[in-house]
């Protein structure tokens, strides 16, 4: 058994290793030939990932010839140690993600904030934002608890150990790739799908290796169904390599060089790109995150799923629903009449099948309600579900036409944006990683759980004062932009819009920077988890009955 | 696989499945859900027979209504243009003089040069008219071309350094760049210029700063610095500056000569437009 274990790890170990060999020979001569200096750049950054992998393949293997009995022991159990690796560099992107949008928040209140410099220009650094906490953030929340998930419910170790681990450094590379390319000025502009050609064929590669380890994970179950979190978590690794794959088509300028061109053009590049956009938020801000709560809501309130069949009908549905909703980015253009209709009207009927999602994580609770009293990380888990479904009832609102004459272009759309993911994404994530951390560290529990209570209030007041300040600024822009006089003209200049929004910038980025300030909080507690503090306390629940019998005592 | 149990606190009856301690109740769809579900597909099917909505081999179902977008668009627009009919073409056909006494075009001129000026002019000269450095200040009655209706059209017309054939052109030489004039030649006239508003400077650079004025300025900016309209020279002694009033600025004024530029706007604007922004920019305080 145990050299069998070291045998198999073998041959993948030289598969690995040659295929990496490989990439640096292509990545040196990338760097060598390559016609601007972002290419060579990125050239480096591929060859050094591709020497550091094969260096941690060879220390690897040393490692598991020397302790054989060890290396089976460990290859033996769940796979851990990717998960333990996920949380880390999840909360690492999600701080660093929310900072920056932080800054940009500032940049558009002060614009004197973008210092005149190309590197630091709103322009570039909002791609870095979004792509930060979507993709670092959210995609390596994803990858981690779908790593932690489908290996407790299908009762498997995660197949392919090297594979595994090569989707993770590999995606990390990929963010690191996009996120340098933009700041240097390298973008194909498309909204949410910036990385340029090269960058895009490497995550394809990536993703390819990611669907084959979940597919085998599940193939090799030990449990005779699909649980429901999985479904949704395959659904969003499916769907969004197609969307990436079709949306991303296009025609590299030179093989060295960073610039392509779209193999679409007008309104079919337009549709394409927000029939790619908008599932990004159904398949991988929507679906993925509902496979982290249909995991971490019952696991944590310890009931049972609310409704298997409300599960099986609102995942089909939404499945089916949402790939048709991206023509509503696109009323009022060039967009035929016909594609408009379906996608408003795929739209609202969609708003059911979401909000299937919110009944389920919410009734799942019955039973359990007090928790919400006693455990803030319950609590954190529920608010989630809660801004989840507002965020889904507003999306079919907006997406009706005459309430997106008004919305359309304004704030109150990145209004709508943020409440899904500070609200919904965000506290899902927050929730999945305290619950993940003493477990995967083996400590009883968390360092604190007051200050889990802490960052739920902090960043909740930060979600309400940015989502309350772009509904407001938002609506105020849409009717300035309308508002005509008497005699037929318009009534505002474009600039006195900008500066009417002006205040509702600057309450936006104190809602930012509360939220950033809870995420501070909630590092550095699990950095003290992590560390095996238990900080003495009595948590809120505890001291409440006792503040309360004082109480009585004096009446 | 676990065997259907009975839930304690619900009374319901569990799937039987169980996943890392997972459960499942075997609850029914919400009848509100489903009703809800249900409402909004008869709804979007409803919507689909009216409106425009599934693509076909060539064309597409047009809806019972035969709504189309582009010609919703191409009424409303004609619409707002009837509207404002009468008072465009009154415009069009009267002289500036004649609008500005006609009270009903009038109103619609000033309404109209105003939604025109937020638009095509605020960028430089402000949402109030009131100019930054470089960019003249509307309001008050110094004007660099004139102020008169015909004049202010003209400028709006042509521009400055537009490049149109019919552009306005002044020409503020960089005299101490052009080695024209010294560095300290350029002190003292600055010295005199400042004088001509009433800022004390030594008594002696503004004596030879007259004496330099005289030889290199005057014929543009006249004796006493009044200015020429004619020429886009400024009045020099009313205290009232483009670039700004400090000794720096009007120096550096003096050595480097300045250009300032304005676009042409016919030919981007409609004649009608034009009229109305100059009747417009009139009416903001200076019109002569």
């Amino acid at each position: 058994m145990t050299d069998r274990a070291i045998g198999d790890t073998a041959g993948a170990t030289y598969a690995l290793g040659a295929a990496l060999s490989f990439g640096a020979i292509v990545s040196l001569f990338l760097m060598a030939r390559a016609v601007d200096p972002a290419m060579a750049f990125h050239g480096f950054l591929f060859f050094a990932f591709a020497v550091g992998g094969v260096f941690l393949l060879i220390r690897r293997h040393f490692n598991a010839t020397a302790n054989p009995e060890r290396f089976a022991k460990e290859a033996a159990g769940y796979n851990d140690g990717i998960v333990r690796a996920g949380v880390i560099v999840s909360t690492f992107w999600g701080v660093v993600g929310f900072l920056v949008g932080l800054v940009i928040a500032l940049q558009l209140a002060f614009p004197v904030l973008n210092f005149d410099l190309p590197w630091t220009n709103f322009g570039r650094l909002r791609p870095l934002h979004t792509s930060a906490v979507i993709f670092a953030f959210g995609g390596n929340i994803l990858i981690t608890t779908s790593f932690y998930v489908v290996q407790r419910t299908c009762r498997a170790r995660l197949a392919g150990d090297l594979a595994s681990w090569f989707v993770f450094w590999g995606y990390n590379l990929f963010i690191v790739i996009a996120a340098t390319g933009y700041v240097l000025g390298v973008t194909q502009s498309r909204e949410y799908a910036e990385p340029e050609w090269y960058a895009d064929l490497w995550l394809t590669l990536v993703w390819v290796v990611y669907l084959l380890v979940f597919l085998a994970t599940l193939y090799k179950r030990r449990e005779p169904h699909v649980y429901v979190a999985n479904w949704f978590y395959l659904a969003f690794i499916v769907t969004v390599a197609m969307l990436h794959i079709v949306n991303n088509l296009a025609v590299p300028v030179s093989w060295t060089g960073v610039k392509s061109y779209s193999l679409f053009s007008g309104v079919q590049d337009a549709l394409t790109q927000w029939w790619y956009g908008h599932n990004a938020v159904g398949f991988f801000l929507t679906a993925g995150f509902l496979g982290i709560m249909y995991y971490f809501v019952p696991k944590r309130a310890e009931r049972p799923v609310y409704s298997y069949r409300l599960s099986i009908v609102h995942f089909w549905t939404l499945i089916f629903l949402y790939i048709w909703v991206g023509p509503h980015h696109l009323y009022y253009t060039a967009l035929p009449d016909w594609a408009q209709t379906l996608g408003m009207t795929f739209s609202v009927m969609l708003w059911m099948p979401s909000w299937g999602g919110m009944i389920n994580g919410l009734m799942t609770l019955s039973g359990a309600w007090d928790k919400l009293r006693t455990d803030p990380v319950m609590r954190m888990l529920v608010v989630s579900v809660a801004f989840y479904g507002m965020s889904t009832f507003e999306g079919p609102v907006m997406a009706i036409k005459a309430v997106n004459s008004l919305s359309h272009y304004t704030d109150w759309t990145i209004g709508h944006v943020h409440s899904g993911v500070l609200g919904w994404v965000g506290f899902v994530s927050f929730g999945a990683l305290y619950c993940l951390t003493p477990i995967l560290w083996k400590r009883e529990r968390l360092y604190s759980l007051n200050l889990v209570g802490v960052h739920f209030w902090v960043a909740t007041i930060g979600i309400l004062l940015y989502i309350t300040a772009m509904w407001v600024s938002g609506i105020l822009q849409g009717l300035m932009w309308r508002a005509y006089d008497s005699l037929g003209f318009l009534e505002y200049s474009f600039v006195e819009t900008v500066e009417a929004m002006h205040p509702f910038y600057v309450i936006r980025a104190l809602g930012g920077g509360l939220y950033v300030l809870g995420a501070l909080i909630m590092a550095y507690n699990l950095w003290r988890t992590i560390r095996g503090d238990v900080r003495a306390e009595t948590s809120e629940h505890e001291r409440a009955p006792a503040a309360l019998a004082q109480e009585g005592a004096r009446a | 696989m676990g065997q259907a149990e009975i839930d304690d606190h619900s009374g319901t009856e569990t799937t039987g499945h169980e996943w890392d301690g997972i459960k499942e109740l075997n609850n029914p769809l919400p009848r509100w859900w489903l009703w809800t579900f249900y409402i909004s597909i008869v709804w979007a099917i409803g919507y689909w027979i009216v409106m425009p909505a599934w693509p076909l081999i060539s064309g597409y179902t047009t809806g019972v209504i035969g709504y189309s977008s582009r010609a919703t668009v191409v009424e409303r627009i004609e619409e707002a243009r009837a509207a404002q009919s009468k008072f465009v073409q009154g415009i069009a056909a009267a002289s500036l003089e004649e609008i500005r006494k006609d009270p009903e075009l009038l109103d619609f001129a000033l309404a109209g040069g105003r939604s025109a000026f937020s638009v095509n002019c605020s960028q430089c000269h402000g949402r109030g008219a009131a100019g930054s450095p470089g960019y003249a200040n509307l309001n008050d009655d110094a004007w660099l071309w004139g102020g008169s209706l015909d004049a202010i059209s003209r400028t709006i017309q042509y521009g400055i350094r537009s490049g149109h054939d019919e552009t306005r052109f002044g020409d503020m030489p960089a005299f101490v760049t052009d080695e024209t004039l010294t560095r300290a030649q350029a002190g003292d006239v600055t010295d005199y210029v400042l004088s001509l508003s009433g800022t004390a400077g030594d008594a002696g650079a503004v004596a030879r700063g007259a004496e330099v004025f005289a030889e290199n300025c005057v014929d543009c900016h006249q004796p006493g610095g009044t200015g020429n309209p004619e020429l886009g020279a400024p009045n020099i002694a009313d205290s009232i500056w483009l670039y700004g009033g400090e000794r720096a600025t009007v120096l550096e004024s003096v050595a480097k000569g300045r250009a300032g530029n304005m676009p042409a706007w016919t030919g981007r604007l409609a004649p009608a437009t034009i009229k109305q922004l100059a009747v417009y920019v009139h009416s903001l305080g200076g019109g002569q």
